[in-house]
């Protein structure tokens, strides 16, 4: 090999080499940190059909049933059936369903929602920032928010056989008692 | 100027070229937000639109080549159809 080629591989090499640090840098500030066992950002929350905007921490005290859904989102759809079912038995014991809406035209939302009906609560307007602080990584995706404002489970997706442990964890967390205020 | 030398700059100047082109590609990736994959969503953005017939295709076509796989349905590779 005469030194020419030598060089041209070194530098080819140490291109690539560049390249790779580069991407890998990228995907590691794409990365998302876990809220799981940490208090929840305070998100606002415009709750359809209220007329005062409501916050995550206005909500403390219930256990809080928070899903991110758009009308495009097939599992999301799936979960209705579902969220409304632990609105109605669990409403009652402290329990609070809040779907966050993240549908870029707010018509599609009301769409669905006629073919749909959400017993729940259901947060419309830029819920981008809140789901931002939580970092949901796909739709639908849930956090399970103790009485005392910790996200106790954060769940991806939504298949009819996630139901039962879903429910599991909700009753659990509604039989804990809220600890004077403090957050753990 | 030796011709080492001449290869030895146009080497270098090969990879600058390659190192600024891949940063260019780069400055096109982009976190794609879960809520904002609407349009990826849609039936047509699929990779494989009609995965039935595609499979059917599939089939077919491994069974004529005598060498399953490469498609984008699943199965195959196996060596068992």
């Amino acid at each position: 090999m005469t030194p020419g080629h030598a060089s041209f591989a070194t530098s080819l090499r140490r291109a690539a080499v560049a390249i790779c640090a580069l991407v890998f840098a990228t995907a590691a500030a794409a990365e998302r940190a876990s809220v799981l066992n940490q208090p929840a950002p305070d998100c606002a929350l415009a709750m359809l059909g209220e007329p005062r905007a409501t916050s995550l921490n206005a909500l403390r005290g219930q256990v809080v049933y928070l899903d991110f859904w758009a009308s495009w989102c097939g599992p999301c759809a799936a979960s209705f059936p579902f969220m409304n079912a632990l609105e109605r038995d669990l409403r009652g014991r402290g329990l609070r369903v809040v779907g966050a809406n993240m549908d870029a035209r707010p018509a599609d939302a009301t769409r669905f929602l006629v073919r749909r009906p959400a017993q729940f609560a259901v947060a419309v307007g830029d819920n981008a920032p809140c789901a931002r602080a939580l970092g949901v990584a796909g739709l639908p995706y849930t956090f399970l928010i103790d009485r005392n404002g910790v996200v106790r489970r954060v769940h991806s997706g939504f298949r009819r056989g996630d139901a039962p442990s879903l429910r599991a964890d909700v009753e659990r967390l509604l039989a804990e008692p809220v600890s004077g205020g403090q957050t753990r | 100027m030796s011709g080492g030398q001449e290869m030895r700059r146009s080497a270098r100047s090969a990879a600058v070229t390659l190192l600024i082109l891949g940063a260019a590609a780069l400055s096109g990736c982009t976190t794609v937000e879960p809520w904002e994959r609407e349009t990826l969503a849609k039936p047509e953005m699929a990779l494989e639109p009609q995965p039935l017939l595609s499979e059917l295709r599939t089939h077919v076509y491994t069974s004529r080549e005598a060498a399953p796989g490469g498609g984008a349905a699943e199965g195959g590779g196996c060596g068992c159809n």
